[in-house]
């Protein structure tokens, strides 16, 4: 399991925080309990099996969104 | 493609305004009716565009949200050809959430100016000993840091060589400086006035004290308490129940005109976003300010507190106990001094220190069989002699023999405010020290400002004995005081005020009192900023500053009754709008959505007002 961070582009309506997390959850291989969207500080923080999915897929899918992710941090666990 | 238009929205937020200036200009000045439509229609297009691809995203999701009825009602009055409403509606929606994006982005700037100290670069001793300048993600632990003056220092770390003056404000809210030498610990986000240091790496990123700090708010804005549940859940079915009413209403009505209108109306937007802007511009305030508030249950529980538990030593006092008086009693003194310091050498109670700085050097002896009896003090066997150290309860179960003049001895110290040290080496009192640990300055006009603020009981609760502890309550003005106390008994008084039905909140130092701060309904700590405190309670007061208690409470009162406001505001709003929707002819979508977006504005800047608290002087 790796222990992701992502900065995102400021958030500003709450039903973002759903779509956000919707997508990320549904991704394979992202521990699902594990993801967190924080709106104030525009920070999504969760965990995923590296050797399923990588960090640049799960930033895809949030930028499909039309979110832009500023940058992410990946700590092996 | 829709990446693009999303990034355009404000552009495009300026364009549909001028169109539609440029529209009712044709309309009314030129008379050109196909102008008006014309630049109406374009205006629509481009407002609706990024609206509706966020609203095709909502619900790829399956989440109805505020965008997908604002589609629907733009297409709906695109069809009935009233191309006025449809722009007017797309472009006060998107001006709506561009001011809503900027005052929330002012709601946030007190965290974001404490994440934007966080350092970004470190001087990292490389293979050749050279120090090259490296992005602080690079540094590891264990690596060799160089500080220069004037520099942040990146990481928290001990220093090897050097020596400077650091100001720890970041992390503790004092601004006087702190000279480090060698050994010392330094913290990331603090800053080297003076001075140039090396530094062994020990903790980087969010590991380190201020890591963890902003982590904790950050964190703290986007917890939620019951009442945020609710609402969310609420906002979560409203949403789709207000489309469910407008269908409703069309397919009675067979006026697709009113049903939008109750589309755009029914917009949750004020009650979403009207209570987390409270807690974030109240939880910012409070960083600012030396008040860590974990979340905004914390902000709710503490503002309606009844009674206030403080622990003595190191909170109402300034938790460096001295020895105030002394007697010695009897022969052989000298030897019982060393018996003393040997036994207090070995011990980590707060008041072994006072004893040794007290007894000053002298020849130290082996202790032996040391047992420590709880709530009374330490027997151990010193040169064949039974010492016991401890209080007055010890000098009994030792049946160690007081006379008249020690008793009396004993009961000037007590009146005085001393916690008494007795010393027995054979079953015969030998020494009887007196310690005493200094009031916080300012700790009385502080407890008053709590009692101006509603708090009904302010009580101590401590270990000392009950004449120390009647002296500090009755000097500082607290409603009640209780000496003699274990950690197990103060939980237990706690308990007790819970089960009255009271809201309780308890202030101690975080490390001996945290059967206390679990249990209480606000566990606040007097944090210096390296403590575990941090992590185990709800309110931390930074760098131990009781003078912030007040504007806490006073801050969480505030920030209570704004929450209260914006909600009243919101469903006040679509209360009368749709009210009006049904029983008045001048409501129609545009104004609606002014309405609308104006309520949104109003939250926002009623949260932000909480931004500019300060206690009352």
């Amino acid at each position: 399991m790796s222990k992701a961070m992502l900065q995102l582009e400021t958030l500003s309506c709450p039903s973002c925080l759903q779509k956000i997390e919707h997508a990320v959850k549904g991704q394979n291989g992202v521990d699902a309990d594990s993801v967190k969207v924080l709106f104030n500080s525009s920070k999504v923080k969760l965990n995923f099996d590296s050797e399923i999915t990588s960090i640049e897929t799960i930033e895809k899918a949030i930028e499909k969104l039309g979110y832009s992710v500023i940058h992410s941090k990946v700590k092996k666990a | 493609m829709q990446k693009m238009i999303l990034q355009q929205k404000k552009r495009l937020t300026w364009i549909s305004g001028l169109l539609i200036i440029f529209g009712f200009f044709g309309r009314f000045a030129l008379d050109n009716m196909t102008l008006f439509n014309g630049t109406l229609i374009i205006a629509s297009i481009l407002g609706v565009a990024p609206i509706a691809i966020q609203a095709y995203q909502a619900l790829k999701v399956k989440v109805v949200s505020i965008d997908v009825l604002v589609t629907i009602a733009v297409v709906g009055a695109f069809l009935i050809q009233n191309f006025e409403e449809s722009a007017i509606v797309t472009f006060l929606f998107l001006f709506g959430s561009y001011l809503e994006q900027r005052t929330l982005n002012q709601t946030r700037s007190a965290i974001k100016e404490l994440t934007e100290i966080a350092p970004e670069s470190a001087l990292k001793q490389m293979d050749d000993g050279q120090f090259i300048e490296v992005e602080v993600d690079d540094v590891d632990e264990g690596d060799i840091l160089l500080v220069k003056t004037g520099a942040k220092v990146p990481v928290d770390g001990t220093v090897l060589t050097g020596e400077g003056y650091i100001n720890e404000a970041s992390i503790t809210g004092e601004s006087e400086t702190v000279r480090k030498s060698k050994d010392a610990h330094v913290f990331a986000g603090t800053i080297l006035e003076n001075g140039t240091i090396q530094i062994k790496t020990d903790r980087v990123g969010e590991d380190t004290t201020f890591g963890r700090i902003i982590e904790l708010v950050e964190e703290a804005q986007d917890s939620k308490s019951e009442a945020e549940r609710f609402i969310d859940r609420f906002a979560k079915y409203y949403t789709p129940a207000v489309l469910v009413l407008a269908i409703f209403v069309w397919l009675f009505s067979q006026n697709i005109e009113l049903a939008i209108t109750v589309l755009v109306l029914g917009c949750p937007g004020a009650l979403v976003i009207g209570v987390p802007v409270s807690n974030v511009a109240g939880i910012g305030n409070g960083a600012r300010h030396g008040v860590l508030l974990k979340g905004s249950e914390v902000i709710h529980d503490f503002s309606r507190v009844d009674t206030i538990i403080f622990d003595k030593t190191g909170t109402l006092t300034v938790g460096n106990p001295k020895v105030a008086e002394k007697k010695y009693y009897g022969s052989n003194i000298e030897e019982a001094r060393g018996y003393l310091a040997s036994i207090e050498h070995e011990s980590d109670h707060p008041l072994a220190k006072a004893v040794l700085d007290d007894i000053g050097e002298v020849e130290l002896s082996t202790v032996v069989d040391t047992e420590v009896i709880k709530g009374g003090g330490i027997v151990a066997t010193v040169n064949d002699h039974r010492v016991a150290v401890g209080n007055l309860a010890l000098m009994e179960i030792e049946n160690v023999r007081l006379d008249e003049q020690i008793r009396t001895d004993i009961k000037k110290y007590e009146a005085n405010g001393n916690s008494l040290v007795l010393t027995s080496v054979d079953g015969e009192l030998k020494i009887l020290l007196g310690i005493r640990d200094q009031i916080r300055q300012k700790v009385k006009d502080d407890l008053q400002k709590l009692k101006r603020l509603g708090v009904k009981n302010l009580v101590v609760l401590s270990g000392d004995n009950q004449g120390t502890v009647d002296l500090v309550s009755s000097e500082l003005g607290l409603t009640e005081a209780h000496g003699h106390m274990l950690p197990e008994d103060k939980a237990a008084y706690l308990k007790n005020l819970q089960a009255k039905g009271e809201i309780v909140a308890f202030v101690g130092d975080g490390v001996n009192d945290s059967p206390s701060l679990a249990l209480a309904d606000i566990g606040i700590a007097m944090g210096n900023g390296t403590d575990v405190a941090i992590e185990t309670s709800d309110l931390v007061l930074m760098n131990s500053d009781f003078s912030r208690l007040p504007h806490a409470l006073g801050l969480t009162k505030a920030t209570a009754h704004n929450m209260i406001q914006n909600i009243i505001i919101a469903i006040g709003v679509v209360l009368v709008l749709l009210a009006s929707v049904f029983f008045s002819d001048w409501m129609n979508m545009s104004i609606g959505m002014l309405v609308h977006e104006a309520s949104i504005l109003a939250v926002i800047l009623n949260a932000m007002r909480l931004l500019g608290y300060k206690a009352k002087r």
